[in-house]
């Protein structure tokens, strides 16, 4: 097999080939801007309204596991970016023990969001919790439920990665993602993943970090 | 002609209807060609439920009391139109149509950049319909095409999760119509196919495809919290729970109103390419019509503040959107006035697609001007809300955007199916389409103007000779849209053969043989001239 990548319609040369996929991604990436974007800006718009009810609330939240989950996360996108600089250099079993390692992050940060929603269960901060809801004042609660539809937004994302990277693992261990012939399927679910993490970088502050 | 005969009978060269005949030949299709028409069937049967809807609409306010519909059957009629017609029709009309068969073979490329997403796109389109038909047949959603809260969320009875869901997924097709599009034009011109020698009609494309991607996930992600509010009952905008039902709002007009501007903007792209060719000259302004495409995409974005004039809005945003909203203008108008000089000493015919295109500036001029006032804070504050605004919008997107589309359908019908139509009955269609669109809005202006407000069916007896103007015209106009059924669909089975080029245009498309062979181009076009480049000196392309 050469080394050069396969060029299917309607392009005719490689390099245009992977420039459109390229250019593809990113557009994908900037809706996705545009979605937790317009989203932030909600719930910056609810912090204005009701600061010192939005502030209760953030307090209410587990910093600290809120902050662990952030260095997990951060760490799976060192894992996903070092996959991608070995597949460049055909390094498939390193590659594959890359990506196990950031789907294994990713497990780790949905499995610690998961024992904090928990937790907000148990003090009745969710809704449905049944309970005395400690979070009584009109803002307060809506300031959570912002917090939980974005948290979960963000995990049905981070699920969505997660698959796309045992399938991309799965595929390079059985060579039917040659490398370093297809390295750019590795870079561009790679591009995804760190957009996760981006998307992340800015609900942390905004829910967990400014309280 | 003799040419693109034996061309057309050689096997690699077979046109793109021939390909395959299965039923499952076109629902696994990637040619963009043949993508383009299966959304053609769609969005040609979503243009009837929502004609429908209005139909019932005119009907009912033929009489003063509201007679054929209930208050919720009524509520209902309208916001089926307003979603079906915006979403189902407006929005993929032609960019997915037209845009999708003709940008590859105008740029000289053998598809879109990713076939599979294209194909997609489709296949969402068509889920998306789904759940609209499904709302409609358990019961119909009264929340308007806006599904403002908190009556969206608490308060209205209909099927609102369904019409939510249908939204949310027409959503991402127009996400994978936009970002192919971009990538497209990027990645596949072919050589010689400079920036600057692109057709008007993919610079419009191309603004309109960065609008579909930066504007739809708002709206995406706006509709997933009302989902979320209304199916669970948590607070997110309820103003009990401290939400903010002005905060639905800009979020909802940072998508709807860009969405307008979706709506027209490939109009604009289909008007430079008609006029040209009826006028068989240069375009005049090339760089003028190109920008101010992008301009408006732009400046589009600045704008949505004008829809909450009277909702509570600040007075000084308002008045910065007033600003902003007014400054479109600007681009519209350097379209217009570029048409118009491009016609000047024109050798003009009047075939079907020019008259199309004539009304299309007529109407849009209206609407725009009126627009402007609508932009004007003052005047919104006392028309708004009422038939003024109605009128206004109707006159951009009927008279602009699906007159262009008829013009569109027109011009390149030879092209898509390589046969011609009554050219006669073409012509009987645009002025019937004309005369009908204006008798039934321009009546709307004045019942605005005097306080006949929108979405109540019961009115004061005194607006009845208006209302029975306004629905007399629309039965004018339903026979105007009906018409094309007949000829066009006659014309596949008796229609000449159209030949490689029936008008005598420039552009790669009609260099093809028509219908288009599966392949487009049999080798790589080169292109060494510019754009719009009348008169056609090579013979072959001209009759």
């Amino acid at each position: 097999m050469s080394d050069q990548p396969a060029v299917h319609s309607p392009y005719l040369e490689a390099a245009q080939q992977r420039e459109a996929d390229f250019l593809g991604m990113y557009i994908f990436l900037a809706t996705e801007i545009m979605l937790f974007g317009g989203f932030l800006a909600a719930v910056y718009v609810v912090r204005v309204l009701h600061p010192q009810e939005a502030s209760e609330t953030a307090q209410q939240l587990n910093l600290w596991l809120g902050s662990f989950n952030t260095a997990v996360l951060l760490t799976s996108s060192l894992s996903m970016a070092l996959a991608v600089q070995l597949s460049r250099e055909a390094k498939r079993r390193a590659v594959v023990i890359r990506l196990c390692l950031t789907m294994a992050l990713g497990l780790a940060f949905l499995t610690i969001k998961g024992v904090e929603y928990y937790q907000e269960y148990r003090e009745g901060l969710m809704p449905f919790s049944g309970g005395l809801n400690p979070l009584s004042k009109p803002g307060e609660q809506l300031f959570f439920n912002f917090y939980l539809v974005g948290t979960s937004l963000h995990a049905l994302h981070l699920m969505i990665g997660i698959a796309l990277v045992s399938v991309l693992a799965w595929r390079v261990a059985r060579s039917e993602t040659p490398l370093p012939r297809r390295a750019v399927t590795v870079e561009l679910v790679g591009l995804y993943w760190h957009l996760i993490d981006v998307v992340w970088v800015f609900i942390y502050p905004i829910f967990y970090l400014a309280r | 002609m003799t040419v693109g005969a034996t061309l057309e009978t050689s096997p690699e060269r077979i046109s793109y209807l021939r390909a395959g005949y299965t039923l499952w030949s076109w629902l696994t299709t990637t040619d963009h060609k043949r993508i383009a028409v299966l959304y053609l069937y769609s969005i040609t049967a979503f243009f009837f439920v929502g004609g429908i809807a209005a139909a019932l609409i005119r009907l009912d306010l033929a009489t003063p009391g509201g007679d054929l519909l209930s208050n919720e059957g009524y509520n209902r009629a309208f916001t089926l139109h307003g979603v079906v017609m915006v979403w189902f029709f407006l929005i993929p009309s032609i960019p997915a149509t037209f845009g999708n068969f003709l940008i590859p073979l105008m740029i000289g490329a053998q598809d879109l950049a990713f076939p599979r997403i294209n194909l997609a796109s489709w296949y969402l389109y068509v889920l998306a319909g789904m759940f609209t038909l499904y709302a409609v047949v358990i019961g119909g959603v009264d929340t308007g095409w806006t599904f403002y809260t908190p009556l969206s969320t608490l308060f209205a009875n209909g099927y609102v999760v369904s019409a939510l869901l249908a939204v949310i997924v027409v959503g991402f097709s127009s996400i994978f119509t936009g970002l192919n599009f971009i990538v497209t034009v990027h990645k596949l011109r072919c050589p010689g196919m400079t920036w600057s020698r692109l057709p008007l009609f993919v610079w419009s494309l191309y603004a309109t495809a960065i609008i579909l991607v930066l504007a739809t996930p708002v709206l995406t992600m706006l509709l997933i919290l009302v989902c979320v509010e209304r199916v669970f009952g948590i607070g997110i905008f309820n103003p009990d729970l401290g939400g903010d039902p002005l905060l639905y709002q800009h979020l909802f007009w940072f998508y709807s109103h860009p969405a307008v501007y979706i709506m027209v903007l490939p109009a604009f792209g289909v008007l430079s390419e008609l006029v040209t060719a009826a006028a068989r000259k240069r375009i005049f302004g090339y760089w003028f019509i190109a920008y101010s495409s992008v301009a408006i995409a732009v400046i589009g974005f600045l704008v949505w503040g004008h829809h909450m004039f009277v909702a509570g809005e600040s007075m000084y945003a308002s008045a910065v959107f007033s600003f902003l909203s007014i400054a479109v203008a600007v681009p519209s108008g350097i379209k217009v006035y570029n048409w118009i000089a491009t016609l000047y000493k024109g050798s003009i015919s009047l075939d079907p697609a020019f008259l199309f295109a004539m009304g299309f500036i007529g109407l849009f001029v209206i609407g725009g001007l009126t627009g402007l006032m609508l932009a004007m804070i003052a005047v919104d504050v006392h028309v708004h809300d009422t038939y003024f605004v109605v009128a206004h919008f109707h006159y951009i997107m009927v008279g602009g955007a699906v007159t262009a589309f008829f013009g569109a359908l027109h011009f390149w019908w030879p092209k898509i199916t390589g046969r011609m139509y009554n050219i006669t009955w073409g012509r009987i269609t645009a002025a019937l389409i004309f005369l009908g669109f204006n008798l039934t809005f321009f009546p709307q202006f004045i019942l605005g103007y005097l306080g006949m407000p929108r979405r109540y069916h019961v009115y004061p007896p005194e607006f009845q000779v208006l209302h029975v103007l306004s629905s007399a015209g629309a039965s004018i106009l339903a026979v105007g849209y009906l018409l094309p059924f007949i000829y066009l669909l006659y014309s596949l089975r008796h229609g000449q053969p159209a030949g490689p080029n029936p008008w005598g245009a420039t552009g790669l498309e009609w260099t093809v043989p028509s219908p288009p062979p599966k392949q487009n181009f049999a080798e790589m076009p080169i292109v060494t001239r510019p754009p719009y480049d009348y008169p056609i000196r090579d013979p072959m392309s001209r009759e």
